[in-house]
Order: C-alpha cells, then structure tokens, then sequence
C-alpha cells in the first residue's frame, strides 16, 4: 500500500517538474511568438466577443465569416475581439456569461441556435449589450439582424432559369427549418418568373454537417436531368459541389449554385455558376461600429435584405453567366428594391 | 477505512492515476510545440471551473448528465454487454420528459417533475430493452442495434417535438411548463445563475444504487454471473434472457435520466438535433475512465466535466485552442484502455522499490 502511495506522490512530483521546466522553456520564446492573439495596445479598448453556434468558427459559412469581419474590424480599429466556441448546445449560455463577466462591450450570438439562451443571458445582465445573427431576441440590450434570403435567393433563382438546358432545377436544404425555407421559396420565385417552363425539386437533408448525404441528394438530382443545383446547406453543400466536381470530371454538364460567401473562390468556377450572398460580415461591422462609436441603443430588429446590400448575388458570376442574363438579374433587382416585385417568403 | 485505503491502493488505482497523468502530460508536450504555455493553460482550466461559484455550478451541471450516461454504459459492461446507444436513449429520455413537461398541464410540482422524470427514465429503459430483447431472443449482437437505435431514435424523437411540441417557426420545442422543472432556483441565485438541477444528485443516488444493486443483491449477482460466463450462469439455472433484457432496462434508465434532466433542469426546451448529441459516446469515455465502477464512473465523471467544462475558461484566458483537451482526454483514455504500456512505464518505479524492500 506504501508503495502506491508513494508512487503516486512520485508521479506527481515528477509531473508539477515536468511542467515547470516546460513553462520555463516556453516563457522564453513567447516573447517572439507571442502576441499574435493580442490587438495592438493602441487605439481604443473596446472589448467585443462572439460565441459561435456549434457548427464551430472554422465552419465556411457564417461563424467563419463574423469571425473575419472582427478580425477586420480589430485591424481598422484596434479594438480587442474575441471568440468562443461551443461544442454543445449547453455550452451557449456559460460562453456568452464569459464575455458578460470579462467586462465586453458587445456579445454576439451567431445563428438563430443562440437565440434562447442569449434571451436568457440578455435578461440576466441587463446592463450588457448583446447582438444576434438569423434571430429576433425582444429585449432592450439586445440588437437583432435578419435577412431576407428570399430576395437573394430570387436572383439566383433567375439566373438558373436563364441558364438550365434541361429545364430542370434542384435545392439542397441542410435542414427543413423556416430559415432554410426562406431560400427555397425565393430561388423558385425566381426561377418562375424568368423561366415559368422550368420544373423545380427540392430536396431535403437532415443537417448542416453531413457531406455524405449532401452528395447523395446531389446525385439524386443530377440523375434526374437536373443541372443547376442550389445548395443552401452549410457544411452538407460540400457533398453537393464535390457530386458536381466528379460529374464535371466525366464530361457532364452540371452546376452548382453557392450560397452565403462567394463560394466559387473555395471550390472553382468550372462548377460553381454563381453565388448568393450573405452579407454576415457587413451586419457584424454595422452593429459593432455603433457600439465603438457609442451610438448602440439594441432593443430592434434589423432586416437586411436587397435594398441594404444584406444579400446579393456574387461579384465573379461574370465568370459564368453572359451579361445579357446579368442584365435581367439587375433589372430584377431594381423591381424588388423599389418594391414592384414582392418575394414570397412562404408558400 | 481499511478497505477505503486498500482501494486507493489498489493497482488499478495506480493505473489511472498514472494515465490520467500522462494525459495531462501528453497535453502539454502539444501545446509546447503549439508554442503555448502548459501551466497558465491548466491554471486558467482550473479557474474555469473552482475560481467562481458560477464555474462550479456549470460544471456540475456538466457533470450531471456525464455520471448517468457512465453508470449507463458501466452497467451493461458489467453484465457483458456493450451499450452503445446511451445517446439514443438520452434523446427518448429527452422526449419522454418533454411529453410530460409541456402536454401535462395544471399538476403542481411534486408530482409533476417525478412524473416527467420517471417517464424519461422509463421511455430510456424501454428504448434499450428493445435491443436486449432482441439480443435475448434472436441473439443479435447488441452493439449493431443500440447503434442502430440510435438513429431511430434521433429521427424518432425530431419527428415527435416537430408534430407534436413545436414552437412555431422554431427548431426546438415549446417551453416545459415550470411546475416541471428540477432547476434548484435557490442554489442557481446564489452561483450567479447557473443552471444546477436535483440531476447530480439524483446522479450520485444512482451510482450507490448501482454499487449496492450490483454487489448487494440476488439480482445483482446473477446479472455478474451472465456478464462474466453466461454459459455457466445458465447452467447455474440462472434466467440469462431475462437478466440481458432486464441489464439493458437498467441501463437505459440511467441514460434516459440523463436526458430527462437535461430537458427538465437545464434547457426547459428540446431541440430538434440535426446529429446525435455527445451524451452517449462521453458516457463510454467515462465508463472506462471509471474502469465500470460506479464510484470509479463518478470520479471519471468528475475528471472529465472539469476538462471539458475548464477548456472553454482555457481557450478565453489563456488562448490556447479548446480541441486540446480534447487530445487530453482522448489520450487518458488510450493510456487507460492501453494499460499495458503504463504498466510498462511504472514498472522500474516498481522495480526499484523491491529491490529497496529486499
């Protein structure tokens, strides 16, 4: 019995020697690599953090895109930022409590999973200020953004009517949820309206991170003659485009529409026709600058939606789509901002 | 007292202590080499979860579900099976609880939370006897189907919140009404809101019924004997159909416990989950951890909530990357299964000292 006691005592003696000659060696090389997590001390000291859902802050959809516009703003601005992941559902509230107790001066939430537990939290710490991405929390410390997905997926809707051959079109949804749903009605709206001959199907998977069932929807779709699909799928969209990439590599003509970042940029434009974006990043600028300039009140709703540059379509679809169709998608665009044309937003 | 020493002494004891030692260890040599430091790292983990009361109290609350879905998996180990599908029964228990929180209305509390709680161990139980049943009469290897299982029961359970519990335009259900509940409002004031419910008592309740239920009992032990021979169990004129079916019941209760206080004390809500939450595969981690003893699996249950709740304070105070502790706790688990090289490691310790004795 001696023996385990000392041994033990042993082993963690040995452990608390190990570990002090490794933080020794590593005090003197910090100093060169170091700092690297730090803004610059200059500028102002705002604090601002974000507590991404648990899609995680390498996701290439809209927790990797707020992350990068913080870290924009942390180069333009010099302020302190940020952020935390969460790798379950329970995780959200302590996440945002750290912020709140580490004394910041804006708390985002990223994605409508966020939306009861920074409504719990905002309640909680009424003298913090909290923002939202894809949700509407009502409460006075809190500054909600959505968008309208509809009219960005209208676009792209016109676009693919203009560019099928087959006149078929398909939709993969990561999940059936009312957001996802926004794009769906909104890229058939648009598909009716610039070519009424066209047969849709949409298909369904059943999550934002499941690639394998993205491609096998993909595949599904491109068998039945479909071939331009629009992906609003998050990570399972990368099954979609990689069905497109193999099907492209054996001579067929498929396309791939992206969704919220200029998705030609991560997998090409042999594939992808065109993007729809999400302008995340220029929600997280807005609200965060109102919080550096002092001017945040919270307590609204925002809706991003053509009119404010929110979606849109991506710069590059040149690459693929002719002019004249470009034309029509801007002339499209113009009736939605002035209001002639109304997207739907539910069937 | 004896006996306790006898325990802390014991070579598996020694094991796990060594292992977990070189986990941590292992964990600093990779963020060594990531150019962080260890000790600030481990330091602000610690903070994380002992520095405030509202750490600790999220930290239980961690804990919690980690100590059911451990006793779950241990229970089944220990009458020779494999219960992989502690996560699909964490989601039944999930429902069951939420069937009875939001469609019950007007019961007061002392008799609405037990009922909501039985009903989600029950609902686990039932879900893991469905694969006891049919490893007892169709022989079918129980790790295919609680792994099958668990798909079933993760579109079963969407299905049922979407139909039935839906909070309109959401992805989760209606609010549990708060007769309910089985937060401890008076304990969550005084840790700064964190969200502690009766489930980590109700947690360590259960490991002592696993200790004295396995050990004590009649019952307890012809579910031993089938898990160690089931062969000669059987021609001991023990039941082993009856006592798989009912080890899978068990089992699955303590999961389904697991879920029921999730939804009950710490969500008041369920969500509609696009994949399989972690319950069930964390609930393996700590079965071995705790080497299928229920004290073990408490204090595996302990180990492990602290890393992985600590690794968030770890990842905002001292910057270093939370998947690290991931690294830790998958590597303590590898020197834990893998035994023979920590014994392999110990062994000039023990050495040494023999000779020092001789």
């Amino acid at each position: 019995m001696k023996k385990a006691v000392k041994l033990s005592l042993f082993m963690l003696l040995a452990f608390s020697l190990v570990l002090a000659a490794c933080g020794n060696n590593n005090s003197g090389n910090s100093a060169s690599t170091g700092s690297e997590g730090e803004g610059s001390k200059a500028g102002s000291d705002i604090k601002i953090g974000m507590v991404t859902d648990t899609g995680g802050v390498n996701d290439k959809s809209f927790n990797e895109t707020s992350w990068e516009a913080l870290q924009a703003l942390k180069e333009e601005q010099g302020i302190k930022v940020e952020y935390l992941q969460s790798t379950s559902e329970a995780d959200y509230q302590p996440n945002l409590n750290k912020f709140v107790k580490g004394g910041y001066d804006l708390t985002w939430g990223i994605g409508f999973a966020l939306e009861s537990a920074l409504g719990e939290i905002a309640k909680q710490n009424p003298d913090s200020n909290f923002a939202i991405i894809d949700a509407a929390v009502d409460a006075p410390n809190v500054e909600s953004v959505l968008f309208s997905e509809n009219e960005g997926a209208f676009l792209v809707g016109v676009v693919a009517g203009k560019m099928t051959k087959t006149n078929k079109i398909g939709f993969v949804g990561g999940m059936e949820s009312p957001t996802i749903k926004k794009f769906e009605i909104g890229f058939k709206a648009g598909i009716e309206a610039s070519n009424p001959d066209a047969e849709f199907t949409a298909v369904y998977a059943s999550g934002f991170d499941k690639p394998d069932e993205g491609k096998a929807a993909a595949s599904t779709l491109y068998n039945e003659g479909v071939d331009i699909v629009f992906q609003a799928a998050g990570g399972t969209g990368n099954g979609v485009f990689n069905e497109a990439k193999d099907r492209k590599g054996q001579g067929q003509e498929v396309w791939v529409i992206g969704v919220d970042k200029d998705q030609s940029l991560d997998f090409g434009d042999d594939i992808t026709l065109t993007s729809m974006i999400k302008r995340v990043d220029v929600a997280i600028k807005t609200v965060s600058q109102q919080v550096i300039d002092g001017t945040f009140k919270g307590g609204t709703t925002t809706v991003l939606g053509l009119k404010e540059d929110g979606v849109g379509i991506a710069d590059t679809s040149s690459a693929n789509v002719p002019q004249e169709v470009l034309d029509e998608v801007e002339s499209y665009k113009e009736k939605i901002v002035s209001g002639e044309i109304e997207v739907p937003t539910v069937k | 007292m004896s006996k306790f020493l006898k325990w802390f002494a014991s070579d598996s004891f020694v094991v796990s202590l060594a292992a977990i030692v070189m986990g941590l260890l292992l964990g600093a040599v990779v963020m060594l080499t990531g150019g962080y430091n260890p000790i600030t790292a481990y330091m602000a983990l610690l903070k994380g979860v002992f520095g405030s009361p509202y750490g600790f109290g999220e930290a239980l609350r961690e804990m919690a579900p980690l100590v059911l879905t451990g006793l779950a998996v241990a229970f089944a180990f220990r009458a020779g099976m494999f219960n992989i599908g502690a996560a699909g029964q964490v989601l039944l228990g999930m429902t069951g609880a939420s069937l009875i929180g939001i469609k019950l209305t007007g019961l007061p509390a002392i008799i609405h939370a037990p009922l909501a709680i039985i009903v989600g161990g029950l609902f686990g139980g039932l879900w893991a006897a469905l694969a006891g049943y049919i490893k007892a009469k169709r022989g079918v290897n129980e790790v295919i189907t609680t792994i099958m299982l668990n798909w079933i029961a993760l579109f079963l359970c969407n299905y049922i919140v979407r139909t039935f519990l839906l909070l309109p335009g959401n992805q989760r259900s209606l609010d549990v009404e708060s007769s309910a509940w089985v937060s401890i409002g008076w304990l969550s004031e005084m840790m700064g809101n964190a969200r502690v419910h009766w489930g980590i008592l109700v947690a360590i309740l259960a490991s002592i019924f696993f200790y004295y239920f396995l050990w004590k009992t009649k019952q307890g032990f012809e579910l031993r004997a089938v898990g160690s021979n089931p062969e000669a169990a059987r021609y001991a004129g023990i039941n082993v159909n009856k006592n798989i079916v009912k080890a899978m019941f068990i089992s699955g209760v303590f999961a389904g416990l697991a879920g029921a206080f999730e939804t009950l004390g710490v969500f008041h809500y369920q969500s509609v989950y696009s994949s399989l939450p972690g319950y069930g595969f964390n609930g393996i981690a700590v079965a071995l951890l705790g080497m299928t003893h229920p004290f073990g699996v408490l204090a595996g249950a302990g180990l492990f909530g602290t890393l992985t709740y600590g690794s968030s304070e770890m990842s905002f105070e001292a910057g270093v990357p939370s998947e690290i502790i991931q690294i830790v706790i998958g590597s303590i688990i590898f020197f834990i299964a893998a035994q023979g090289i920590v014994r392999y490691l110990l062994k000039p310790v023990y050495k040494r000292k023999k000779e020092k004795v001789l």
